[in-house]
């Protein structure tokens, strides 16, 4: 797969991992950001073709980045990567316009499955548009 | 503590090592503290806000410490590194994140994570008593993860 992924979460050993799951899909573009302000900051530079969100960070939660991305960009493709695995939390994530979710702890399999599902999918709705 | 918080957290400890460290958890008999323990030489904190109120703390001695985050990271972590406590935070942020989802009935929101690296250091939980303390052995070494919770509400039952 040859994407630009914006990789958003405030451990550095869980932005490893992802990029390691990243690179076996022979994906190696990956920007990658810290909170919500510092993945806006990344968008404004430059727009991905997928970005990866964690929820609870600091200076700005994943959330809030969600909806503010959501004001001006209601294609780009976004997957939640979260502890938050309450059904209450997943419908308050895909209110906000998530395309997908993926629940911490995770599989490099299960990762894999979700990025491959949302831009089939997303691919799909951009081509029917 | 209601036994439906012990089943969480034993749940959510066994599903994070098997799946983030390929790591199997052997979890002992939960016991009941009632006086303020003496921590290991590093914990993991993440503090929990809402119906469910308190802590919850992964306690290891260095060696186990260094193994565990390691094993997490994949790639040998210096116990001086940043790397190491964001490995150590994360896996505790993990252990909590996984466990609420399992509080039937109550709310509750997660903290950041901290870590506090020091030997004989003590975590205090002032309003919460007893802690419960969960035993977990595995190939890595031995570590504690330490529970402090109080509830500020009655459940919803199912069906209500």
């Amino acid at each position: 797969m040859n994407l630009k992924i914006l990789l958003v979460d405030d451990s550095r050993t869980i932005r490893n991992i992802q990029k390691n799951t990243l690179k076996t899909l022979g994906i190696t573009d990956v920007t990658e950001a810290a909170d919500g302000l510092e993945a806006l900051s990344c968008l404004a530079n430059a727009r991905p073709d997928l970005m990866l969100v964690d929820w609870n960070m600091p200076n700005m939660d994943g959330i809030t980045l969600i909806k503010k991305v959501r004001e001006t960009d209601k294609a780009l493709p976004i997957i939640m990567v979260t502890t938050e695995a309450e059904k209450s939390r997943v419908l308050t994530a895909v209110k906000a316009g998530v395309n997908n979710y993926v629940v911490k702890p995770f599989t490099a399999e299960t990762l894999s499955e979700k990025i491959q599902q949302t831009m089939t999918k997303c691919g799909a709705a951009a081509s029917a548009s | 503590m209601d036994v439906t918080f012990v089943n969480a957290f034993v749940g959510s400890i066994l599903n994070v090592f098997k799946t983030m460290l390929n790591v199997e958890v052997k979890v002992g008999k939960p016991l009941l503290k009632e006086a303020e323990l003496v921590s290991a030489e590093v914990s993991g904190i993440i503090g929990l806000s809402g119906e469910v109120q308190g802590s919850v703390i992964l306690s290891f001695d260095m060696p186990v410490a260094c193994a565990v985050a390691s094993t997490f990271a994949g790639a040998e972590l210096d116990p001086d590194s940043a790397d190491f406590t964001d490995a150590l935070g994360e896996l505790a942020n993990m252990v909590a994140g996984n466990a609420k989802k399992d509080f039937h009935g109550y709310e509750a929101s997660i903290s950041l994570p901290s870590v506090i690296i020091g030997k004989g250091h003590r975590v205090s939980q002032s309003k919460v008593s007893p802690f419960l303390v969960i035993p977990c052995a595995t190939k890595l070494g031995n570590f504690n993860v330490e529970v402090a919770l109080i509830t500020s509400k009655v459940p919803a039952t199912a069906g209500a």
